[in-house]
């Protein structure tokens, strides 16, 4: 397919000859219920139809780690250190024996989510920002990043009408007061606006995920499109311990504090 | 992040171990034990790789063989700074003694003999603090394999870094991987201050040399250094 020149966040596996990854790296970055999988289900059917191979990832399904996550969340015994590190455990596992594998052999692979979750996230715990960044030094940078972009105030029926508030995803360890609603309010406001900063820091594709399913499909559709095509969005290079840290990453960082 | 330059604040204090298997650490650390908990301290033991978060986790990946160098590196990251949490920064802060067997300069060996970045890996341990007394238990490859023979029959698999495929022979792996910890541990000692213990000297030669370190450590006077009998 294109860019056999594949680089990484940081200094890479150094023990690994990755070689030549012929496929493409494309990421679904987006807040907790904006609708990634529905997006990424529809993507998939059809990038297949028009016969390219496709694998799928996506947060916390690395075979090695998602017991161990799900296990640590339900007992709430994870400080801002232990999650992000098993995160990255998690990102790493499956980096390494699905994306860089897929991408050898000339799959698309679509993540649903990246190390850029791990950037807003932690930043919002508190987590020093350069740290962050470094833990993910290994990893392989996306040929295109599609950001789901939303405000709360629209997120917040769409997450009520689904699944529901959950504990993690409105930022209950956090103990931002009030209630799971307000909770939720806060965090993922705080989320957003990690996010927002990212996105100006990588250089994401951001797509407005306020409009229904079918428009941001078509958005979504048009700008894979175009890069399949051969046309490359602008991305800022940035790499891990050169980045400047942004004025929201560091009063939430400042401010937020876990346990 | 201090990145093991800046040591904790608390008022207890941490003496860890470092060496490689069949260095003798172990036995060192529990004779040290004993010997504070004769003189009436109050200490609080850990070791590597034993906290209950990641515990099945490890297990899994080892027996299956799913571990990377980078997921098996990020897994003792997390073990560490699941202990460091609940096991030895509350009796830091109660002002006890915390004898950690290995500490985060296992990993940077370890890790970078397999083949992780060295930066990166420093990095992820940024978060811990520099012990107040470090000892390393310097001892040549040969002596550690035959100490691992004489005591048990086989050799681990990941300590012997059977996982990297340098020979199939475990006794010849061992030889080879470790010795690549033991040319890192030399260069560790250099960048953390690492006080070294010659390991191949007696047992209780050894000691005596630990229990010194440690009394300066702990400020114990001249006649506080004598375990009473009883």
């Amino acid at each position: 397919m294109h860019d056999a020149d594949k680089h990484f966040y940081g200094n890479g596996l150094p023990y690994l000859k990755v070689g030549p990854l012929k496929g493409s790296l494309i990421v679904i970055e987006g807040t907790d219920g904006v609708g990634r999988s529905t997006q990424i289900e529809a993507l998939t059917r059809w990038l297949e139809v028009q016969g390219y191979g496709v694998v799928n990832t996506g947060w916390t399904r690395s075979p090695l780690l998602s017991e161990t996550i799900n296990e640590a969340k339900a007992g709430h015994e994870l400080n801002v250190t232990t999650f992000s590190l098993l995160y990255v455990a998690d990102f790493a596992d499956r980096l390494e024996n699905q994306i860089i594998p897929a991408l050898r052999a000339g799959f698309i692979v679509l993540a649903d989510r990246y190390m850029y979750t791990a950037f807003a996230r932690n930043a919002v715990m508190g987590a020093d920002a350069q740290w962050t960044r470094k833990l993910f030094g290994f990893a392989v940078v996306p040929d295109l990043v599609l950001y789901l972009r939303i405000d709360v105030r629209r997120l917040i029926p769409r997450v009520l009408e689904s699944k529901g508030m959950d504990y993690w995803e409105s930022g209950m360890h956090l103990k931002l007061g009030g209630d799971i609603f307000d909770s939720f309010r806060r965090y993922q406001a705080r989320i957003l606006r990690e996010y927002d900063a990212i996105a100006d820091e990588v250089g994401f594709v951001t797509v407005d995920a306020c409009r229904s399913v079918d428009a941001i499909q078509q958005d979504l559709r048009s700008h894979i499109a175009r890069y399949l095509a051969g046309e490359r969005p602008a991305r800022r290079r940035a790499t891990a311990g050169v980045r400047r840290q942004s004025a929201a990453t560091l009063r939430t960082a400042a401010r937020a504090k876990m346990r | 992040m201090n990145g093991l330059s800046v040591r904790h604040p608390y008022p207890g204090k941490l003496i860890i171990v470092e060496g490689i298997d069949g260095s003798g650490k172990s036995t060192q650390i529990s004779l040290l034990h004993r010997w504070l908990l004769a003189l009436g301290h109050k200490v609080f033991f850990t070791e590597w790789n034993s906290s209950e978060l990641v515990r099945r986790a490890v297990r899994r990946g080892k027996k299956k063989d799913l571990l990377t160098p980078t997921t098996f590196s990020i897994l003792h990251a997390v073990d560490f700074a699941d202990r460091l949490t609940y096991k030895i920064i509350p009796p830091l802060k109660a002002g006890m003694t915390v004898l950690a067997d290995r500490y985060v300069y296992t990993a940077f060996g370890r890790d970078v003999a397999r083949g992780v970045d060295s930066e990166w890996v420093r990095n992820v341990y940024s978060f811990a603090p520099k012990p107040d007394l470090a000892l390393y238990f310097r001892v040549p490859i040969e002596v550690s394999l035959q100490r691992i023979l004489i005591g048990r029959t086989k050799l681990k698999y990941h300590e012997a870094g059977m996982d990297l495929g340098l020979s199939r022979d475990p006794a010849e792996s061992f030889r080879l991987f470790q010795s690549q910890v033991l040319v890192i541990y030399d260069e560790l000692v250099r960048e953390f201050g690492l006080d070294v213990v010659d390991a191949t000297a007696d047992i209780n030669q050894q000691q005596q040399q630990v229990r010194q370190l440690v009394a300066d450590v702990l400020g114990l006077a001249k006649g506080e250094r004598d375990a009473r009998r009883g």
